[in-house]
């Protein structure tokens, strides 16, 4: 079994900077939720911050690509993005339809550069 | 999949409203888009050296897509834990209006505290909106066990992408690879796009990707954070300048 865990020690590192930070504001929300006003003032900016926080996460990946996607031009993987998100706007905003698109678009461009 | 009226002898147990929990994940298209991302954050973990067990624990225990995509980036790169840490914490302050809002969707008189354990901890932006979505149609006595099966669904399919994700990129030829790596922008980009609700979530979205670049040339190992913070400060600004400029004008 020791392949499909790996080590114990990355195990334990996922609880600690992945399960108890994450989970904390689930458990916060369960016990003190009764008296929060969801649209409050500093859930507004809670909210605008980690939407940040997930665009940039969202801008690592296509800016400082990890493994397999390192190989494909810079230009290529921002228009592959570029062109998800028209047609994501063109068709009413389907998630489904810009995540093809993006695909398509970088494969295709990807296969065609060889 | 329409679900039964809510008169119907369906929801006269908690067994059958879990069962239609669970069977209404083919009734979303969402579902779709978790499938994506999973196979995505299943390569993911695989290009960034961890094994497939630490990857299904992390989508078991953490259950947020965001996180468990800081973990894995970070971590990989060589961030410590406590950069880590702090980075996922502040990602999943999120869930906290989240939980607040959906807990009082299924709370009844007899609810206690621990019975709400499991929505909890499978709340989540994905069975957030379906929560709107679906709780209407379900009797109040039974949308427990309802998301128990709906959320316990969504996870069990998140396993399965996982596992395809992490043993497609140790097979598939480069170009594939590549293109499973990219799932994970683009499907974060458009369902994080598709909740904007106000103005602040816009700019915050569109700063926080212009403004990651720059913050990763401070090389402080916390260059997200840095990004994130003053992005959506920033955002929240420009809303109060706005609230300030209409309650002048009323």
């Amino acid at each position: 079994m020791s392949g499909f865990i790996g080590d114990w020690h990355a195990l334990a590192i996922l609880f600690v900077a992945g399960v108890i930070p994450n989970q904390i504001w689930r458990m916060l929300g369960l016990w003190f939720g009764g008296g929060i006003d969801e649209n409050s003032e500093l859930l507004v900016w809670v909210r605008a911050v980690a939407t940040a926080i997930l665009a940039g996460i969202i801008a690592q990946i296509v800016v400082q690509p990890p493994g397999a996607l390192a190989s494909v031009p810079d230009w290529l993987r921002y228009g592959a993005v570029a062109a998800g998100f028209v047609v994501f706007m063109l068709a009413r905003k389907s998630i489904f339809a810009g995540v093809i698109a993006g695909e398509i678009v970088m494969i295709a461009g990807k296969y065609w550069l060889g | 999949m329409a679900l039964p009226p809510l008169d119907s002898p369906q929801w006269h147990t908690s067994f059958r409203a879990f069962l239609w929990g669970a069977r209404s994940i083919g009734a979303t298209v969402l579902t779709l888009v978790l499938f994506a991302t999973y196979l995505g954050i299943g390569a993911l973990a695989h290009d960034s050296g961890f094994s497939l067990g630490w990857t299904l624990a992390s989508t078991a225990f953490v259950w947020a897509g965001p996180a468990q995509i800081i973990v894995i980036t970070t971590l990989g790169s060589g961030a410590t834990v406590l950069q880590s840490a702090i980075a996922v914490t502040v990602s999943a302050i999120r869930l906290f209006p989240m939980v607040v809002s959906v807990l009082p969707m299924m709370r009844t008189e007899q609810t206690k505290r621990r019975h709400l354990i499991l929505v909890a901890h499978l709340t989540a932006v994905t069975l957030w909106v379906e929560c709107f979505r679906f709780l209407p149609q379900v009797p109040r006595n039974r949308r427990i066990a309802f998301i128990h099966g709906l959320g316990c669904g969504l996870v069990t399919v998140c396993l399965i992408a996982n596992t395809i994700g992490y043993m497609l990129a140790a097979n598939l030829t480069p170009l594939f690879a590549a293109g499973m790596l990219m799932l994970t922008p683009l499907a974060f980009l458009f369902s994080t796009a598709r909740n904007c609700r106000e103005l602040a979530d816009v700019i915050a979205l569109v700063l926080g990707l212009l403004l990651f670049p720059l913050a990763a040339m401070l090389n402080s190992g916390v260059d997200i954070l840095v990004s994130g913070v003053v992005a959506g400060t920033i955002a929240y600004g420009v809303h109060r300048a706005r609230a300030g400029i209409v309650g002048a004008r009323a």
